[in-house]
């Protein structure tokens, strides 16, 4: 019922990513301008001949092309799940990772390292941890008969994500220190830097369909928020749709971290400014979440690669971002989460 | 249309709370359930909506069990009111109000025009279109609980369940919150809800049934049933009662 305060957040939020966008391709130790970039791109759609430099195109459609269409599509996919995770475990306190997803990728994605997998036997393994880390833990939560299923699952949860996080510490004890140790912690840490064309298709084909679950169904999030037994009374299936949306969640962030390895924070940060700008309502707040999160990672991502002469990982710099915003959200949340 | 409890078994799995309950709540018909704490009240209004499976016996609408039904065909017919909402998010008013929409629309559809309309309009009903726009977080218990029965109404249900819709509000908004609830019966509604008063269900149930120990002590009319004997009995401590020469009574903890 707040249309002005909706047209002005998704306008809020679309200015961030076109923003993103706009630094992502510009930015950089190879300047390229705006009008390039343009040129490029209507050549490229239109077959007429570009008349630029082999170099500039390689960069667009090489170099940052991919790594701009990978950082929007981990950044919206995390912040989608987030949104979606929040509203199904009614705290706003939650990230995409809750249930283990990233825990499970994590182990997944060491032990093919140490195993000597390829690039793409590395992010096959880290997306089927992911997907068995959330199984494993939905089966033994609901198994486990007590009171509240939500805090039993959240629970479950925290619990097997640390004995995952012990597998992964055992892995990199037992790693090559020189070889194969560096490539785990830089994973462990999120990156974009080795992302080529050929990464495109295994990250954004789950992560279109994952939101597209959610997108469908963001309209029952708002009364799936509600406690348990007045959802119910409201004529809403609560363990069907809970299933569902778990399974889509999980398939964006384990997509995502299968390919951009484990970065914190966008989950949690990025649904909360998304409702601080079209408020809690998940008709709205689902769209502006995929937006504004796809805006955020990329220019994250660009601050990454251009802050220092080595790339900073992603991971440490959501963390230094979401860190403080996750204290002062702790502090100033006693009216409840407008 | 009635919705009747018969033979009832209520409660958890390995914890049963109740037994042998039989009643029967028709359309335009205001029931009061009343009795100690512990008494089985909640557990009680919670199987009466199909929130919890009977353990024994059944609950019907018009003699069709409520099992039988669907989750959106049961909220189609009757709606709850809990106790208090205790909501994570701030949605507003009307956000909440148009959540009761939820059984009328399929679960990839975006609440409708008329969807809209019919939560505006039972916001409008209980006098608090003014609301509307304001986070439930922002507004007072009373006003809360309003919301929360113009969301029962949004679900344009047959019969209305409140778990005692009076317990966290002032003097003023209990007397509101109950004139509502009367008015519900005299939309034709059937109404069924707790309170731990017995001058409430003195003032606005047609009938009342007191709850102890899991069982019904004693069901009818409500001048019958509430006498200051069986109140005694009820609460297992004495109950005085103040009348007035117009036939009006009271009753006070002793």
């Amino acid at each position: 019922m707040q249309p002005l305060r909706f047209l002005g957040g998704g306008a809020v939020a679309a200015s961030v990513l076109v923003l993103g966008l706009v630094v992502a391709f510009t930015v950089g130790r190879f300047p390229v301008s705006l009008a390039d970039i343009v040129v490029a791109l209507w050549s490229r759609a239109t077959g007429v001949p570009s008349g630029l430099s082999p170099a500039v195109e390689a960069v667009v459609f090489q170099i940052r092309g991919p790594r701009v269409l990978a950082a929007l599509a981990c950044g919206a996919a995390l912040a989608v799940a987030g949104a979606a995770f929040q509203g199904l475990f009614r705290n706003p306190l939650v990230s995409p990772d809750i249930l283990g997803a990233s825990s499970g990728a994590a182990l997944g994605a060491v032990l093919a390292i140490l195993l000597s997998f390829g690039i793409f036997g590395i992010q096959a393994a880290a997306f089927a941890g992911g997907l068995v880390a959330v199984a494993a833990v939905y089966a033994v939560g609901s198994t486990i008969r007590s009171g509240d299923p939500i805090l039993t699952l959240v629970l479950t949860g925290v619990v097997l994500g640390s004995l995952l996080g012990a597998g992964v510490g055992l892995v990199k004890v037992l790693a090559d220190p020189y070889n194969q140790l560096p490539a785990m912690t830089f994973w462990l840490l999120g990156s974009l830097s080795a992302t080529s064309p050929a990464d495109l298709v295994p990250l954004i084909a789950p992560v279109v369909l994952g939101a597209l679950v959610l997108m469908a169904l963001r309209w029952r999030m708002n009364a799936l928020s509600l406690p348990e037994e007045e959802a119910r009374a409201l004529g809403l299936p609560t363990g069907l749709l809970r299933v569902v949306i778990i399974a889509a969640a999980t398939l964006t962030t384990a997509a995502s971290v299968a390919a951009a390895g484990i970065i914190g924070w966008v989950g949690l940060v990025v649904p909360h400014l998304a409702r601080f700008l079209v408020g809690p309502d998940f008709g709205r707040l689902i769209p502006a979440s995929a937006v504004l999160g796809g805006g955020y990672l990329l220019l994250i991502d660009t601050l990454a690669r251009t802050l220092g002469p080595v790339e900073v990982p992603l991971g440490i710099l959501t963390a230094v971002i979401g860190t403080p915003f996750f204290i002062w959200l702790l502090a100033s949340s006693r009216g409840g989460w407008s | 249309m009635t919705l009747a409890a018969d033979n009832l078994a209520f409660g958890y799995r390995g914890h049963p709370v109740g037994r042998g309950v039989t009643l029967a709540i028709a359309a335009g018909e205001v029931l009061a359930l009343l009795g100690p704490n512990g008494g089985g009240k909640t557990t009680l209004l919670k199987t009466m909506l199909g929130l919890l499976p009977p353990q024994d016996g059944t609950v019907s609408l018009d003699g069709r069990p409520l099992a039988a039904l669907t989750i959106p065909e049961r909220a189609r017919l009757v709606a709850y009111v809990p106790q208090s909402h205790q909501g994570t998010f701030a949605f507003t008013a009307f956000d909440l109000v148009l959540m009761g929409r939820t059984a009328h629309g399929g679960l990839f559809a975006r609440p409708g025009t008329r969807d809209r309309a019919v939560a505006a309009s039972m916001l409008e009903r209980l006098g608090i279109a003014h609301l509307s726009d304001r986070p439930v977080t922002m507004i007072s218990g009373g006003e809360r609980q309003l919301v929360l029965v113009a969301r029962a109404l949004a679900q344009e249900p047959r019969f209305i369940v409140l778990d005692e819709p009076t317990a966290s509000l002032d003097f003023g908004n209990q007397g509101k919150v109950m004139r509502q609830i009367r008015q519900l019966a005299a939309d034709g509604l059937g109404v069924l809800f707790t309170t731990h008063d017995p001058n409430q269900a003195l003032g606005h149930a047609d009938r009342v049934a007191l709850l102890r120990g899991g069982g019904v002590m004693a069901e009818g009319p409500v001048r019958e049933v509430l006498t200051p004997e069986r109140l005694a009995a009820l609460y297992g401590a004495p109950v005085e009662t103040v009348a007035e020469p117009g036939g009006r009574t009271a009753f006070l903890p002793g």
